[in-house]
């Protein structure tokens, strides 16, 4: 048993359904209690997908257990082949019908549809997420990639043409990586035969073997699908991953190597800004910050490349969630002289970041948590992900566009913490008093009383003098509406976001009808008088 | 799955159907998102797998929360196969949890779908950790999905708190209970309420710690102040409290019968209770009038979730003129909610249960104006062109009471507004 606060992945049949949800075409049946349903809203509300997964769950209770949930399943799979008419489908368990051992994949078999039905082991007290989506996706091309046929020679003058294996739903930033990437093999002259599990369906799946070689984006999804097809159809993939100037370049390199083509249109073309940038007098202040990375593997290796190679920090701390990258990550970690914590135990990150005292830390969002108690600047680098992590604009952490949003996300929370720290040093100035926060933070309105937008606490208690603040220019507000002490406490319970409209909402209304005082009555009248 | 619709005899005037298949709801852990933050010293354990800790955690969206007074301990392979000792493993975690929060005065146990498959007997664990933690309280309930819905879940936990609570003494006044976790505010605005009334004497359950929780007896009457309390309800009963049958406060109406049930059983005079209640009153309505002239005639459709529907259905239809296309539940507690399905339009459908897939190509060829939803549901159908109100923001806003009535009216405006805002 372990004690978990936080969890970097969810069980592995989280991982199935980000390779179904990717794709289209398949049909994922779960057998799974009703509760496992939440895994929808990661999707719909997390990554704001328009459709409901292609996901059907058997949602058995506690009275089902007693009698047959094996058909229940069976009712399942035909219901959802009937409605669905995928081309394929996928069948498991979740963590609680494991445990009931129904045997999905030979319910569904003796079924007999006449589209190809894969089912998948994913032992849900044993495995994670990211191992789930690897597995899922390793299981279907193995299913559907065809019999297994050796390479012929590419045709002189055909352009090389490659996969590119690795994106899922609710990848960190995978929208916009694979943009990146399919533009810098096109500017190589390398035509992409199919991109999986992200957009294909069953059939293209199918097609996989055409290509001369798999790009791989990221391994912890992508890594065993890319060794099969190798074995399988003879198909080199690449082991770079293209994240920062250097890290991209390679890759070019690598992916030239492999085509047998010509990089240098790439390599001498304009390339990233972050060389420059980072070059640029500004960035002297950023030499030898201390950052703490931490995140899946691709993207803590990748990151902590960038951050000491690029941008000139020290990294002084490494570690990954990915237990099956282990090895990777303590390699690169060596590299910085550093030993590499390996750990999904929120509370051990936690303890690291501490005794490692870093000025800056690139985690996932639980570690930005860490690092807003801790008072340290953070950026989001990895999954877990956020609604945040998925931008409205282009924000790739690939390639070299990849590049140039890495420099804006590591430095500006570099810059913010120097905000906040000239606004400590000249606190008692009049400019900057107390009441000020931090631009970044959102503006608290000019003059004392009124409750900003992001109060985190209470206000100070009513009989502490306003601090030393400058005269705000005085608006028609007559010093007489005072508030009753009840009404002010009552004031206090109304949801920080509102408070602020609540407060100056009922002061006018009070002062529209001359009251002298505002009690509880006064502020509930005003909250009807308003309404919305 | 897809089983075909029992059309049940009429319920009070309403067209219940039962509805078995697919159920997209959550499991009774959710309710942990709000309880935690009702019972301020409380912990909630799940004892589960890594499902159950993904849900809370990707579920409620708590990610706003640094350090949440909730956790779970993750079975493993090695709990599984007895390698080790599941109730040692669990002692463990929880001496590891109490170490780390000493401010803990209440820990719930809360079993799941996991614990309960491999029968983990928590509430032998839980007995022998309050010996051992003394003076920490240590409670269990179960969560799982395989037992409870969503809101069930505060169900399960207010019922395991009812046997703890201080034994009334026998000769005590009448007092008043109110059953169900409320806001603080909305809390406070019905003492002041019940204190104009005369009432005095009124508590609430849950408390907001651990160390004031109700004394219960056979004088106590109780107000359910949320429609999904079977459990504890049964648990007050044994306890020798009395239920006071009302329609549930959302609203205006509703809230003047659930008020009324309280002046009833009381002895209040009706001039006292109009004087307690008028000005709420007026002011609900004031707020309300506004929101009516944007939901009179909308069509509504409610797809089963918090066991809230049928009230805030009868709200909508009766206070705000909605017209209800389909109120979906995923539970219909016949006794508790006889005076809500009294007031609600004749020959409403209201459906009990779920077959998803069903329910939703029911709602496509509707087109409702507004679809009330859980929030795996809500953007998919917004794609679709129908506009929706998550239904989970009707559990963690204030939206019970006079005060609240305009608030929850707003709610449902809000969607429709947007839209209407929205040029591109």
């Amino acid at each position: 048993m372990q004690l978990t606060l936080w969890t970097y992945e969810g069980p592995p049949h989280i991982g199935a359904m980000r390779v179904a949800t990717a794709m289209s075409g398949l049909h994922y049946v779960l057998h799974a209690p009703q509760g496992d349903t939440y895994a929808d809203l990661l999707f719909t509300m997390i990554e704001r997908r328009d459709a409901r997964p292609p996901v059907t769950y058997t949602t058995f209770r506690a009275q089902d257990l007693g009698r047959d949930t094996a058909e229940l399943f069976k009712e399942a799979v035909a219901a959802a082949h009937a409605r669905f008419q995928p081309q394929a489908m996928i069948v498991g368990a979740s963590c609680t019908a494991e445990l009931i051992q129904d045997d999905p994949g030979g319910l569904a078999k003796a079924l007999n549809l006449p589209i190809p039905v894969i089912p998948l082991e994913l032992p849900a007290y044993q495995k994670k997420e990211n191992w789930g989506a690897s597995e899922t996706f390793y299981r279907l091309v193995r299913a559907l990639a065809g019999p297994p046929a050796p390479r012929p020679a590419r045709e002189p003058g055909r352009r090389p043409l490659c996969n590119i294996l690795g994106p899922t739903a609710l990848g960190f930033r995978h929208r916009d990586d694979l943009i990146e990437i399919r533009r810098l093999l096109d500017s190589l002259g390398i035509a992409v035969n199919i991109v999986a599990p992200l957009g294909a369906s069953p059939a293209d799946l199918g097609r996989l073997g055409d290509a001369d070689f798999n790009v791989v984006l990221y391994p912890e999804t992508a890594r065993s699908a890319a060794e099969y097809l190798k074995k399988s159809f003879g198909q080199p993939f690449t082991q770079t991953l293209p994240i920062g100037v250097g890290g991209t370049r390679r890759f070019v390199a690598e992916v030239a190597e492999i085509a047998g083509i010509d990089p240098a249109p790439v390599l001498d073309g304009p390339g990233s800004r972050l060389p420059w940038y980072s070059r640029s007098v500004d960035s002297t202040y950023l030499t030898a910050k201390r950052v703490f990375v931490f995140g899946d593997a691709t993207h803590a290796i990748g990151i902590a490349r960038v951050a000491a190679r690029e941008l000139g920090f020290t990294v002084v701390g490494l570690g990954t969630y990915s237990r099956e990258f282990a090895r990777e990550v303590r390699a690169e970690a060596a590299e910085h002289g550093i030993e590499a914590l390996i750990t999904d135990d929120y509370l051990d990150v936690e303890a690291a970041i501490r005794a490692a005292a870093p000025e800056l830390v690139l985690g996932t969002q639980m570690e930005r948590h860490v690092a807003k108690r801790l008072g340290i600047p953070c950026a989001v680098i990895s999954a877990p992900v956020h609604v945040q992590d998925f931008p409205a604009r282009y924000a790739p952490q690939m390639g070299f566009e990849g590049a140039n949003v890495l420099f804006d996300t590591l430095v500006h929370p570099l810059m913010m913490g120097l905000e906040e720290h000239l606004l400590g040093m000249f606190r008692e100035d009049p400019e900057f008093h107390d009441g000020v926060g931090p631009s970044h933070l959102g503006g608290k309105s000019f003059g004392t009383p009124a409750d900003g937008a992001l109060e985190a606490g209470e206000r100070a208690p009513a009989d502490t003098p306003p601090t030393s603040a400058p005269v705000p220019i005085l608006l028609d507000r007559p010093v007489a509406t005072a508030w009753s002490p009840e009404a002010e406490k009552e004031l206090r319970k109304i949801p920080f976001f509102v408070r602020g409209k609540a407060r100056s909402n009922t002061e006018t209304f009070a002062r529209e009808r001359h009251l002298p005082l505002i009690t509880i009555e006064t502020l509930y009248d005003a909250k009807a008088h308003y309404g919305r | 799955m897809n089983a075909p619709l029992i059309h049940q005899p009429p319920c009070g005037g309403i067209d219940l159907h039962q509805e078995q298949g697919q159920r997209a709801v959550f499991c009774g852990l959710t309710g942990i998102v709000w309880l935690h933050r009702k019972i301020q010293d409380a912990f909630f354990l799940v004892v589960g797998s890594r499902t159950c800790a993904h849900l809370i955690q990707s579920a409620a969206g708590v990610m706003i929360f640094a350090e949440p007074r909730f956790a779970t301990a993750i079975i493993d392979e090695r709990d599984l196969a007895g390698i080790a000792d599941a109730n040692e493993e669990l002692d463990r975690v929880v001496t590891r949890l109490i170490e780390r929060r000493p401010d803990i005065k209440l820990l719930f146990l809360v079993g799941s779908c996991p614990s309960e498959v491999i029968k983990l007997d928590l509430s032998r664990a839980a007995q022998r950790l309050s010996g051992r933690l003394a003076p920490v309280r240590v409670l269990n309930y179960s969560g799982s999905g395989i037992e409870t819905t969503f809101t069930q879940g505060e169900d399960a936990c207010l019922a395991a708190l009812v046997p703890d609570l201080p034994r009334e003494v026998e000769t005590a006044a009448p007092s008043l209970l109110v059953v169900g976790a409320l806001a603080d505010v909305v809390e406070d605005q019905f003492l002041r309420i019940f204190a104009a009334m005369g009432i005095g004497d009124v508590r609430f359950l849950p408390a907001r710690r651990a160390d004031t929780m109700p004394a219960v007896g056979r004088n106590t009457r109780y107000l359910l102040a949320q429609p999904f309390l079977a459990d504890t309800a049964r648990a007050l009963e044994e306890r020798g409290a009395r239920r006071l049958p009302a329609p549930f406060p959302l609203g205006a109406e509703g809230t003047t019968g659930w008020l009324r049930a309280a002046a009833e059983a009381f002895g209040v005079a009706e001039a006292v209770f109009d004087r307690a209640t008028a000005p709420g009153r007026t002011r609900a309505e004031t707020a309300l009038a506004p929101h009516r002239e944007k939901l009179a005639g909308k069509r509504v459709f409610f797809f089963p979730d918090s066991q809230l529907e049928v009230p805030l259905a009868r709200f909508l239809a009766r206070e705000l003129g909605a017209d209800l296309v389909e109120v979906g539940t995923p539970y219909l507690h016949r006794a508790h909610l006889a005076a809500e399905i009294e007031l609600l339009p004749q020959g409403t459908r209201v459906t009990e249960g779920q077959s998803l897939d069903d329910q939703m190509d029911r709602c496509r060829a509707a087109r409702p104006d507004l679809t009330v939803c859980g929030l795996g549901l809500a953007n998919p159908l917004e794609a679709e062109g129908l506009s929706t109100k998550w239904s989970i923001e009707l559990l963690f806003t204030p939206v019970q009471g006079y005060e609240q009535a305009g608030d929850l009216a707003e709610l449902f405006v809000r969607p429709l507004r947007r839209r209407a805002l929205l040029e591109v």
